[in-house]
């Protein structure tokens, strides 16, 4: 295997030109220091890389195969890319995380079922979905990065998608919240305030008028498909 | 061996020290040795309301710190034998006492006492922790408005943290024409939002503050809807199933207080 590779020149580093643009594929199985020796020999800087303006830099996607990189790693090569051939990195794609990455990835879709009632000055705050088999009263409050599903009565306030999820969605069988957000939106129910009325049972971004709306629940499951897991 | 109950409510004014009052006396009534606990250091009042203010010579603070013996501070009642107040400080500050001394004092009285009655003060803060601390059960008072409402949900959430029985909910000065008019919450809304056991009902009644004032808790004296509920209170603390608003001669509130009692 060395001396093949003493022979012919390694390929560890290989970049092709497809429809979508520059793809750099880095080998998975050598060293890194030996993609980044490649690199740095295969990466030649030409005067025309040097006259190109701002404007007309290319990017390059590299994909690394299953390699995982830490992010110092991903670092080094964005920084050797662009000062050998003064090509922006897009993405670097991995065909593996880590296992920390893959627990929270999996509690993100998971639905954590809470029985009890959060009452006045209570935060109860979830990862991925929220199931609570109770009431959230006025002065309460529910969080979750994923959507939450209250069994009982709604009276205080409610945060779907509190890490950005605009596709988080709120739904109570009594919904009659202080204040209902999504993501970085937010609804306030005020009785002097006669425009927002509720109605239904459910809470939703909605991308036309980029606000919070109350429906019916039935309409869940065409504009949010994803709800459906069977 | 006794219990120790809290009597509190996270909002000042609704009622907890008239409650412990009432609730002391009533139990004392019933021939229960009793020995009710004032906890508001530097507001205590409940000495006031029991007409005791004058005997007071020792209060909580001396016990806490060893300055005398728990039963030199013990003021016994002018009428009962078998009822006792250990009467808060006056001068002193809320962190003078700790919730473990106040868990020894507690435990102490519970050795020769039925039931030990704690007063506790407003707020969630030291005085609540110190109320709390040597409690067994607890009773939250409420006044049938949104705000007071809104505390007790809070001490609720509260207590569950204790390891203590959950609470049981007085609704205090009652309206009865305010609730007819839907001017006030009536009691079946609050008991469904704070969704804990209701254990009475008592109606506002000038006759409390006039009894108060003259050193005398209404329980002494069973003319009044409202002595009536204290002492109904005390029956229930000791296990008895009294209906909750016999004493209700209005005709559209005895209906509701039958669906009350339907939930208990
Ligand atoms: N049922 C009632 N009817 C009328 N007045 C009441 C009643 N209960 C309490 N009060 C009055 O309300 C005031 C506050 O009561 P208090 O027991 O001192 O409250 P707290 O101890 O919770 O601060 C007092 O003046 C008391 O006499
Ligand atoms: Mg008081």
């Amino acid at each position: 295997m060395a001396q093949k590779q003493k022979q012919n020149t390694p390929h560890f580093v290989t970049i092709k030109g497809t429809k979508e643009g520059l793809i750099l594929h880095l080998d998975d199985k050598c060293s890194f220091d030996q993609l980044l020796s490649e690199l740095e020999a295969k990466l030649i800087r030409t005067p025309a890389d040097d006259t190109t303006s701002e404007t007309q830099k290319l990017s390059v996607n590299v994909k690394v195969g299953k390699r995982y990189l830490s992010d110092n790693q991903k670092d080094i090569l964005r920084k050797l890319v662009y000062q050998k051939k003064h090509l922006l990195v897009d993405e670097i794609d991995s065909e593996v995380i880590t296992k920390e990455k893959a627990d929270e990835l999996l509690r993100e879709t998971e639905i954590t079922s809470v029985s009890r009632i959060i009452r006045s000055g209570q935060v109860l705050k979830v990862q991925g979905d929220l199931l609570l088999i109770g009431d959230v009263n006025p002065g309460g409050c529910v969080m979750a990065t994923g959507n939450i599903f209250v069994m009982g009565a709604l009276k205080g306030m409610a945060h779907a998608g509190h890490s950005g999820r605009k596709d988080a969605v709120v739904t109570a069988s009594l919904m009659n919240p202080t204040m209902v957000r999504i993501a970085d939106k937010y609804v306030q129910v005020d009785k002097d305030n006669p425009t927002i009325d509720i109605i239904g049972e459910c809470a939703f971004f909605d991308e036309g008028s980029m606000s919070v709306k109350f429906d019916r629940i039935h309409i869940l499951h065409q504009i949010r498909p994803s709800l459906n897991r069977l | 061996m006794g219990e120790a109950i809290v009597i509190t409510s996270g909002k000042g004014g609704v009622g907890k020290t008239t409650t412990s009052a009432n609730i002391g006396t009533s139990l004392a009534l019933l021939g229960k040795r009793v020995c009710m606990i004032d906890t508001d250091i530097g507001l205590r009042n409940l000495d006031v309301v029991m007409g005791l203010e004058n005997r007071i010579i020792y209060d909580l603070v001396d016990v806490a710190h060893g300055r005398c013996k728990l039963h030199q501070a013990l003021i016994k009642d002018k009428r009962f034998e078998c009822l006792y107040l250990l009467p808060a400080a006056q001068t002193k500050d809320k962190h003078d006492v700790e919730p473990e001394q106040m868990k020894k004092i507690v435990q102490e009285l519970k050795q020769d006492y039925d039931y030990v009655i704690i007063d506790c003060p407003a707020g969630i803060e030291q005085g609540y922790k110190n109320a709390v601390a040597g409690a067994d059960k607890s009773i939250v008072v409420t006044n049938p408005e949104t705000s007071s409402v809104r505390d007790a949900d809070r001490i609720i959430g509260l207590l569950e943290q204790e390891d203590i029985e959950p609470p049981k909910l007085i609704v205090n000065r009652v309206k009865a024409h305010m609730m007819e008019n839907g001017d006030s919450l009536d009691v079946d809304e609050i008991v469904s939002i704070l969704a804990i056991e209701l254990i009475g009902v008592v109606v506002d009644d000038e006759n409390v503050i006039r009894a108060s004032n003259r050193g005398e808790p209404i329980a002494l004296n069973p003319d009044t809807k409202a002595s009536i509920a204290y002492r109904n209170i005390a029956r229930r603390i000791l296990g008895e199933s009294v209906p909750l608003m016999s004493l209700q001669q209005d005709k559209g509130l005895l209906k509701k207080m039958k669906s009350f009692f339907g939930m208990r």
